[in-house]
């Protein structure tokens, strides 16, 4: 079956090739762009919403003219979210002669198919890679992303903290989980490295109906804000409990706790708290108009990073555009230096490659609703 | 010192809401040697009760005080109800069987409560309203203590005295002992025994429902899962203190919640199941029958 699957592939790939090659004959030569990622297996639902994120920006920027009179065409590999697939698929891109590759989706496969992409000059966008070192190690210039990175959360509470409310000595307690012992251990790391001391750190046993030893420790610490990584139900407990004692610092949480249930159930409690949470995108332009668009070309509703690719092929577009050819090194710098707006913001790539201006936002409950920090 | 108090009287608060779970475990267990694992349900069910009716009552713009006691007198009515038909379904038909069996059935029971209310209720945390009124002259120890304890606190301590002397003073206390001593015997002398284990049950499972009320006032949310974590804890307590004893269940519920308070703020709370355990662990090989618990001798 699933050779069946690779030959139709191979087909209809050559015939495109053909295809594309004749209608082409006397045209400029047209810009290809790769877009790799799980599009069969079990995590096909990942991929598969990119390919029709690219088509979409492909289709509105060729409709329009194309790219400095050339058009745009799309080379479609699956990886299966396979690391040895992905290489294979990163193989045939590479002969395929593309510019630049938007994925792949999952992190391992990324990593695999990185260091090809890097030996062959090709600029790589993935909008669903979370995994931090992919950027933050600096071995692939040429890697960018439209998500942020699994510790962003974390960097971006420890810069708030730190930078915005300038707290010097904090808590940090969590709930033993992987979710929230991983946040507060980075809050930690990274609170620490802005300076700010660290008296108390420790987990909590969540679902306990009584958190006021621990809240007196806190107070004992005498420190000016609570950091919590876990969930709401235990976050509403602590915060009841530290508000009846007096205590009115700052209570800094994730996105565990950035539920509209915190608020029903901490009630006036709630007030005042801070929790980081994906950016809002709901309120976007751009990002309606995309999703209206998926439902009138494709009569579904958009599925998993679908925004996030379409920011991807958008802000990869936009940068050969501005670099004016598809050499390499401009395509990089263009999507280093230029903003563009698409639906997940007004955004850039930092020097690592890291999106900027999309990501984790701070919210504060304010009169019983979470509002954006801007 | 200070430091030291505030811990203190936080393991104080907690030790007393394990205690007012407690003495319901206890209670039972001291007339049928049975481990009541649906106790802890109870508690939830009677919580889950009076958050409802507290609604309802509330919408009817009732004063606070009417509300607390409609409330916790239905949730008593209700959770008995509970109890009574758990011990009749449940446990009656296994007695006298191996005491294993009604062991098991107890834990089943308690998974169909759980289950009963995740579905027939919601699986979602709710907010709890406080019913207790807030002391203004506890105002400036808010540090210390809050109304909420000062008053779980006393309830704990009142119904400790009141099964004290039901135990002691009363013709049921007295038939209670005598079926726990012998259930044959107290049969034999003209004791319904059946009646004595209904009304065991009905009281700690009204127990229960006062505990459910006051837990979950003071935490200010309910979920369905509440009993499960509570009655592990509030088990280890009666066990601690010698399961079958009242005071026994009270001193346990003490020794714990000073135990992982004082853990708690001394070492690290990461460790405080650690520290509840390992003194469990100490106490039973000091004395295999908890701190007040009677020795059993081998019944020829």
């Amino acid at each position: 079956m699933k050779r069946t699957y690779m030959l139709l592939a191979v087909f209809a790939l050559a015939g495109l090739m053909v295809f594309s090659g004749a209608q082409n004959a006397f045209a400029a030569p047209t810009i290809k762009i790769g877009v790799a990622g799980a599009h069969t297996g079990d995590l096909a639902s990942y991929g598969l919403p990119s390919v029709n994120a690219a088509k979409l920006v492909v289709k509105n920027i060729n409709d329009k003219g194309g790219i400095n009179g050339q058009k745009v065409e799309l080379v479609i590999e699956d990886d299966q979210c396979k690391p040895e697939l992905a290489t294979n698929a990163a193989a045939k891109l590479v002969s395929a002669k593309v510019v630049a590759v938007i994925g792949h989706i999952c992190s391992g496969a990324t990593k695999a198919a990185l260091g090809i992409y890097k030996d062959s000059k090709i600029v790589t966008i993935s909008p669903s890679a979370t995994n931090p070192p992919l950027t933050q190690s600096g071995e692939y210039p040429n890697f960018f992303r439209t998500i942020a990175p699994d510790d962003a959360q974390a960097k971006l509470a420890a810069t708030f903290l730190a930078k915005t409310l300038k707290l010097k000595k904090i808590a940090v307690l969590h709930d033993k989980g992987d979710y929230g012992k991983g946040f507060a251990e980075l809050v930690k790391q990274y609170a620490e490295e802005y300076g700010v001391q660290v008296p108390l750190f420790e987990g909590i046993n969540p679902g306990a109906p009584d958190y006021s030893a621990v809240v007196n420790k806190i107070s004992n610490a005498k420190v000016d804000g609570v950091v919590w990584g876990g969930y709401h139900p235990e976050a509403s407990k602590l915060v009841q409990q530290m508000k009846d004692k007096g205590m009115n610092i700052p209570f800094i949480s994730d996105d565990g706790v950035k539920d509209n249930t915190f608020i029903e159930v901490a009630g006036k409690y709630a007030e005042g708290v801070y929790a980081t949470g994906p950016t809002d995108t709901s309120t976007n332009a751009l990002a309606i108009k995309a999703i209206e668009e998926h439902k009138k070309t494709f009569g579904t509703e958009p599925g998993a990073f679908f925004l996030n690719a379409y920011a991807a092929t958008q802000a990869l577009l936009n940068a050969i555009e501005k670099a004016g050819s598809t050499d390499y090194n401009k395509i990089v710098a263009a999507l280093k230096s230029n903003y563009v707006d698409t639906p997940l913001g007004h955004i850039s790539f930092d020097q690592k490659g890291d999106i900027i201006g999309f990501g984790f936002s701070v919210y504060q409950v304010k009169n019983g609703v979470f509002v954006e920090l801007k | 010192m200070e430091y030291f108090l505030k811990l203190f009287l936080s393991g104080t608060a907690k030790g007393s809401i394990y205690a007012l779970i407690a003495l319901g475990y206890t209670m039972v267990y001291g007339i049928i040697q049975l481990i009541n694992f649906a106790h802890g349900e109870i508690y939830m069910i009677g919580g889950f009760t009076a958050l409802i009716l507290g609604g309802f009552f509330f919408s009817n713009s009732m004063p606070v005080w009417l509300v607390l006691l409609f409330s916790v007198l239905l949730s008593i009515i209700y959770a008995s109800a509970f109890g009574y038909t758990i011990e009749k379904i449940a446990y009656r038909p296994l007695r006298g069987k191996p005491r294993l069996s009604a062991l098991i059935s107890a834990i089943g029971v308690s998974i169909v409560l759980q289950n009963f209310v995740l579905l027939a209720q919601t699986e979602k945390f709710m907010p709890f309203p406080s019913y207790l009124p807030e002391f203004s002259w506890l105002q400036p120890y808010k540090e210390y203590i809050n109304s909420t304890q000062l008053i779980i606190l006393g309830v704990t301590a009142i119904i400790m005295v009141f099964l004290t002397l039901l135990i002691k003073f009363t013709r049921i206390g007295k038939a209670m002992r005598a079926t726990a001593q012998d259930m044959h015997m107290a049969q034999l002398v003209g004791v319904d025994v059946n009646q004595v284990i209904s009304v065991t049950f009905i009281i700690g499972s009204s127990l229960a429902a006062i505990g459910g009320v006051l837990i979950c006032s003071y935490m200010g949310q309910i979920n369905y899962y509440i009993g499960f974590v509570a009655g592990i804890k509030a088990f280890v307590a009666a066990v601690l203190g010698g399961i079958g004893s009242i005071p026994g269940a009270v001193l346990g519920s003490f020794i714990l919640g000073w135990t992982e308070s004082l853990g708690t703020g001394y070492i690290s709370s990461d460790y405080e199941d650690a520290f509840a355990f390992v003194i469990l662990i100490v106490i039973l090989l000091i004395k295999p029958d908890g701190i007040l618990g009677r020795t059993q001798r081998q019944k020829v």
